[in-house]
C-alpha cells in the first residue's frame, strides 16, 4: 500500500511538471521572454515540491507510526501481565542475579516452560539470545523488569506472527494481539498512504497556482536542489563519521577492558585473543598486534616488489614506447586486471602460486609451508600492477610534451629524456601511486586469507606462513566466538588499520597537490 | 598588432648577408607529410653560416614544421614522413648512418614556449654537456655552464641561485636559459621557433639583442609571427606560404621591395 502511495506520488510529481511548464507557457501568451524563469523551471518546481513533500511525509509518518502501534500494543498487555507473578520460589531464587545468564541459572529448579507463567524460562533464555547473556538484569525491581522483558518478547512474537515470521511461541493472547497488529497495521498504512498521497496533491495544486509570469521558480528550484543535494552529502558525511566514532568507541570500550593495557596491544608480540574463550574473558597478555603488523608490512613489501618495478615500466611502455595501436590494446587489457575480483586472485594465488613455491622451494631444498608470505605477496603485487602502471601512467602523461621536446632538442635519447627529465618530474605522483598502492594492499584480505595462512607468526622469513590484520579480523567475526567477545579486538584492529591506511592516503593527496603546483 | 606600422620601422641590423658567409645547412626538394596532408612542397634552400635567417608566413604555412626537419624533430612525430635531402657541411642528415640524437647536439632547438627542465638552474644548462659526455669534471662543467649562461647574457642575473629552480624564473629568463642550455651543447645551428613570442615587449627585446650576438658564432634560423622582429635581427628572409616557398632573399631585399605578389600582400599586411 505504502509502496503503491510511493508510485502515486511520482506519477502525480511528472504529471505536475508538464502542467506547470504549459501553465507557464500560457501565461506567457506567447512571448517566453515575458517570464521570469524558463516554462521547464516552473515545472521543476512544481514537480520538486510535490515531490519531497510526499516523500518525506511518508519516511516520517512511516517510523513514527510503527512505534505508536507498538507501544498501543504493549499498553494492551499491562492488566494482564499484573495479573502473572512469578511464583515466590522463582522469585527467591532470582535474587541476587547480576544478568541474564544468572537468571537462567538461577531459575535452573523452575520448570522450563511453565504454563502458569506468564513469563517462563523458555521466554527468558530467547530474550537473552536477543540482548546476551551478559546484559544487565537488576534483582531489585525484579517483578516490573521481568513484566518489562515479557512485554516486548509478546509484542515481538504477535508481530512475528503478523508478518509470517516464526515466534518463539503461540498461545492465544499472541494470536489475538497478532491479529490486533494485521488490523491496525493495514490501517495505519492506509492512513500514511492516503496522507501522504493528500498532501502531495495539495503541494501539487498549491505550487501549480503559484506559476505566474514573475514567479522566481528558477531561484526556487535551484534553492531546492541545492537542499536536496545537500542532504544527500550529509548522509555519505554522516556515515563516515558514525563508522569512525564507533570504530573509536569500541575500541575505547575494548581497551578499557584491557586495563588500559595500550602497550600490550601496541608492542605485544603474542596474538592469540581467543585462548581464554571458554572462560569468557581476554587476557591483555594475549592481544599483541606486532605479528599481525609484520606480517602485513611483509606482505605489502612483497607485493610492492613485484608491483612498483613492473607497473611502472608497463606505465613509461605505454606512455612513450607503445605505438597507438598497441596502447588501445593494452591499457584497456591492464584496466582489465584491474576488473578482477580479488577474490579470484586470491584461490589463484592458493590453488597454483602457493604449491608452485612450495615445490620449487623444495626441489632447491628448502622448507617453504604449503602457504605462505611470499605467496601471497607475488599475487597481491600482481593485482596492484595495474593499479600503479594507470596512476603512474597518467601522471607521465602529464609531464609537458614540451619538456620532451626540449631534451629531444638537445639531443637526448628517448631513454635519457625518461629517466633524467620525465621520471624526476613525474616522480611525486610516482610516489604518491605508489603509497595508495600500499595502503591498497594493506588493506588487502581476501588474498591473504586464502594464500597466506592463518599463523600469527613474527619472523623476517617469507616462506613461512604469516598472518594479517585484515585477516585475522575476518577470522575473529566469521569465527563461532561470541560477538560479545571477538568484537573488541577485531573492532580495534580495525580502527589501527583505518589509521594507518589513512595516514598514506593523506601523505599521498598531500604529495599531489604539491606536485600540482608544479605546473599549474 | 598593425603590421602596416612595422613595415613603416627602419631595418635594423644592416638587413642584408655578408656576402663571404659560408653555406651551412641546404635543402634539396624537400617535402613533408602528415599521414595524407602534404605541408611542405618541395621546398629548396640555402641557409649561411654566421648568418640569422627569418622564417615568416601565415600561420600554419609551414614554418615550425621545415624547422623541424632541419635537426629532425619531425622524427619524434609518428605521422610525419619526409622525402628530399637537407645537408649539414655537405652531408645528407636523412643519411641512413646518421644518428638523429648526435645531429641534434649539433643543430640546437628553442622552442616557443621556454620549457625549462624542473630542475635547477645549473642542471639544466649541463643537460645536454652531461649527456654527451662532453667534459670529465666538474671543474669543466663549471665552465661550460658560466660560459653558456655568459652568452644567453645572464650569468649576472643568475649567478648567485644556480641551484635554484630553472622554473622559478620569469619568462623571459627561462627563455635565456633555454637558449643557454642549447648553447652548452656547443651547437653549430641553432633553431628558434617563436622564441620571444610568449614574452613581454622588454624580455623580448633582450632575446633579440642575444640573438644578434650569437651570429658571431652560430648560424641562426628563427621562425618569427612579427615581420618587425624578422627585419630587427635577420638578413635572410624566407616567406612561406600554403607550404611553399615563395621568396628567400636578404631581408631588405623581401622588405622593401619584394619579387612575389604573396610576400608583397603578407608583408603589407594584407593577408596572414
Ligand atoms: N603533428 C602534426 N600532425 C599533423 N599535422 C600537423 C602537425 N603539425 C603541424 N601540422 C600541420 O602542418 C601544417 C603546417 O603546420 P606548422 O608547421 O605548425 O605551421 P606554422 O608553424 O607555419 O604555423 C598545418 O596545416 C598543420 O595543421
Ligand atoms: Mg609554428
Amino acid at each position: 500500500m505504502i509502496g503503491a502511495a510511493a508510485l502515486a506520488i511520482v506519477v502525480l510529481s511528472v504529471a505536475i511538471y508538464v502542467f506547470g511548464r504549459s501553465r507557464a507557457i500560457s501565461s506567457a501568451k506567447g512571448s517566453l521572454k515575458n517570464l521570469h524563469s524558463r516554462p521547464s523551471y516552473h515545472g521543476l518546481f512544481c514537480a520538486l515540491w510535490t515531490f519531497l513533500v510526499g516523500i518525506v511525509l511518508i519516511l516520517v509518518l512511516g517510523v513514527l507510526s510503527r512505534q505508536y502501534i507498538e507501544s498501543e500494543l504493549g499498553g494492551r498487555l499491562d492488566g494482564y501481565v499484573a495479573e502473572s507473578q512469578l511464583p515466590d520460589d522463582g522469585l527467591a531464587a532470582l535474587e541476587g542475579v547480576g544478568n541474564l545468564d544468572d537468571a537462567i541459572a538461577a531459575l535452573e529448579g523452575v520448570p522450563a516452560d511453565e504454563a502458569t507463567l506468564a513469563f517462563t524460562r523458555a521466554e527468558i533464555e530467547r530474550f537473552r539470545d536477543i540482548r546476551g547473556g551478559s546484559a544487565r538484569f537488576e534483582t531489585t525491581n525484579l517483578q516490573a523488569q521481568l513484566e518489562d522483558i515479557q512485554r516486548r518478547l509478546i509484542i515481538g512474537d504477535s508481530i512475528a506472527i503478523a508478518e509470517g515470521r516464526v515466534p518463539s511461541r503461540i498461545d492465544r493472547l499472541r494470536l489475538n494481539l497478532a491479529q490486533e497488529f494485521r488490523e491496525q497495521e493495514q490501517l495505519r498504512q492506509y492512513a500514511i498512504g492516503g496522507l501522504a498521497l493528500a498532501a502531495a496533491l495539495l503541494t501539487a495544486l498549491i505550487t501549480f497556482f503559484r506559476v505566474s509570469l514573475p514567479f522566481r521558480a528558477r531561484n526556487r528550484s535551484e534553492r531546492l536542489i541545492r537542499f536536496t543535494l545537500f542532504i544527500c552529502a550529509a548522509v555519505a558525511i554522516f556515515t563516515t563519521l558514525g563508522i569512525v566514532l564507533s570504530l573509536i568507541g569500541e575500541t575505547l570500550i575494548f581497551f578499557d577492558k584491557m586495563d588500559w593495557r595500550v602497550s600490550d596491544f601496541f608492542f605485544g608480540t603474542n596474538w592469540s585473543p581467543l585462548s581464554n574463550q571458554r572462560e569468557g574473558f581476554i587476557s591483555p597478555e594475549d592481544i599483541g598486534w606486532l605479528p599481525l603488523l609484520a606480517g602485513t608490512f611483509m606482505i605489502t613489501f612483497i607485493a610492492m616488489l613485484v608491483a612498483v618495478p613492473i607497473g611502472l615500466m608497463a606505465a613509461i611502455y605505454l606512455s612513450d614506447y607503445a605505438s597507438p595501436r598497441v596502447r588501445a590494446f593494452a591499457k584497456p587489457m591492464l584496466e582489465i586486471l584491474a576488473g578482477i575480483p580479488t577474490v579470484v586472485y586470491g584461490f589463484f594465488a592458493a590453488i597454483f602460486v602457493a604449491p608452485l613455491i612450495r615445490d620449487l622451494g623444495q626441489s632447491i631444498g628448502l622448507d617453504v609451508s604449503s602457504q605462505s608470505a611470499l605467496a601471497a605477496g607475488i599475487v597481491m603485487g600482481i593485482m596492484i600492477i595495474p593499479f600503479i602502471s594507470s596512476l603512474s601512467d597518467d601522471v607521465i602523461n602529464a609531464v609537458p610534451q614540451s619538456l620532451r621536446d626540449g631534451s629531444y632538442g638537445l639531443g637526448a635519447t628517448k631513454a635519457e629524456t625518461i629517466r633524467t627529465v620525465i621520471l624526476p618530474a613525474a616522480l611525486p605522483g610516482i610516489i604518491s601511486a605508489v603509497i595508495l598502492g600500499v595502503s591498497r594492499a594493506v588493506g588487502e584480505t581476501m588474498i591473504v586469507v586464502m594464500a597466506a595462512g592463518q599463523g600469527p607468526n613474527l619472523t623476517w622469513n617469507p616462506l613461512e606462513t604469516v598472518t594479517t590484520v585484515t585477516v585475522q579480523i575476518v577470522m575473529l567475526i566469521i569465527g563461532d566466538t561470541e560477538a560479545e567477545l571477538s568484537a573488541g579486538p577485531a573492532f580495534t584492529l580495525g580502527f589501527a588499520l583505518f589509521v594507518v591506511t589513512l595516514t598514506l592516503n593523506f601523505i599521498a593527496l598531500r604529495i599531489v597537490r604539491k606536485y600540482r603546483e608544479l605546473y599549474d | 598588432m598593425s603590421d602596416q606600422v612595422e613595415t613603416t620601422t627602419p631595418v635594423a641590423s644592416g638587413g642584408g648577408a655578408d656576402p663571404n658567409a659560408a653555406v651551412k645547412m641546404v635543402g634539396k626538394g624537400v617535402n613533408v607529410y602528415y599521414g595524407d596532408a602534404h605541408a611542405i612542397k618541395d621546398v629548396s634552400i640555402d641557409i649561411l653560416d654566421k648568418t640569422v635567417t627569418a622564417f615568416i608566413g601565415p600561420s600554419g604555412c609551414g614554418k615550425s614544421t621545415f624547422l623541424r626537419c632541419l635537426n629532425r624533430m619531425n622524427d619524434t612525430i609518428d605521422v610525419a614522413r619526409i622525402t628530399g635531402t637537407i645537408e649539414l657541411d655537405g652531408q645528407n642528415i636523412y643519411d641512413k648512418n646518421i644518428d638523429p640524437v648526435q645531429l641534434r647536439a649539433r643543430v640546437g632547438m628553442v622552442f616557443q614556449k621556454p620549457n625549462p627542465f624542473p630542475k635547477s638552474i645549473y642542471d639544466n644548462v649541463a643537460y645536454g654537456p652531461r649527456i654527451h659526455g662532453l667534459v670529465a669534471n666538474k671543474a669543466d662543467l663549471d665552465v661550460i655552464v658560466e660560459s653558456s649562461l655568459r652568452r644567453a647574457a645572464m650569468w649576472d642575473e643568475v649567478k648567485d641561485r644556480l641551484d635554484q629552480p630553472g622554473t622559478g624564473l620569469s619568462g623571459g629568463q627561462q627563455q635565456r636559459l633555454c637558449i643557454a642550455r642549447a648553447i652548452a651543447t656547443a651547437p653549430e645551428v641553432l633553431l628558434m621557433d617563436e622564441p620571444a613570442s610568449a614574452l613581454d615587449p622588454i624580455a623580448t627585446a633582450k632575446i633579440e639583442e642575444l640573438i644578434d650576438e650569437l651570429r658571431e658564432n652560430y648560424s641562426i634560423v628563427i621562425v618569427t609571427h612579427s615581420m618587425q622582429q624578422a627585419a630587427r635581427v635577420s638578413q635572410k628572409t624566407a616567406f612561406f606560404h600554403l607550404g611553399i616557398l615563395v621568396e628567400y632573399d636578404d631581408t631588405s631585399k623581401i622588405f622593401t621591395n619584394p619579387t612575389d605578389q604573396r610576400t608583397q600582400d603578407y608583408i603589407t599586411g594584407r593577408f596572414g
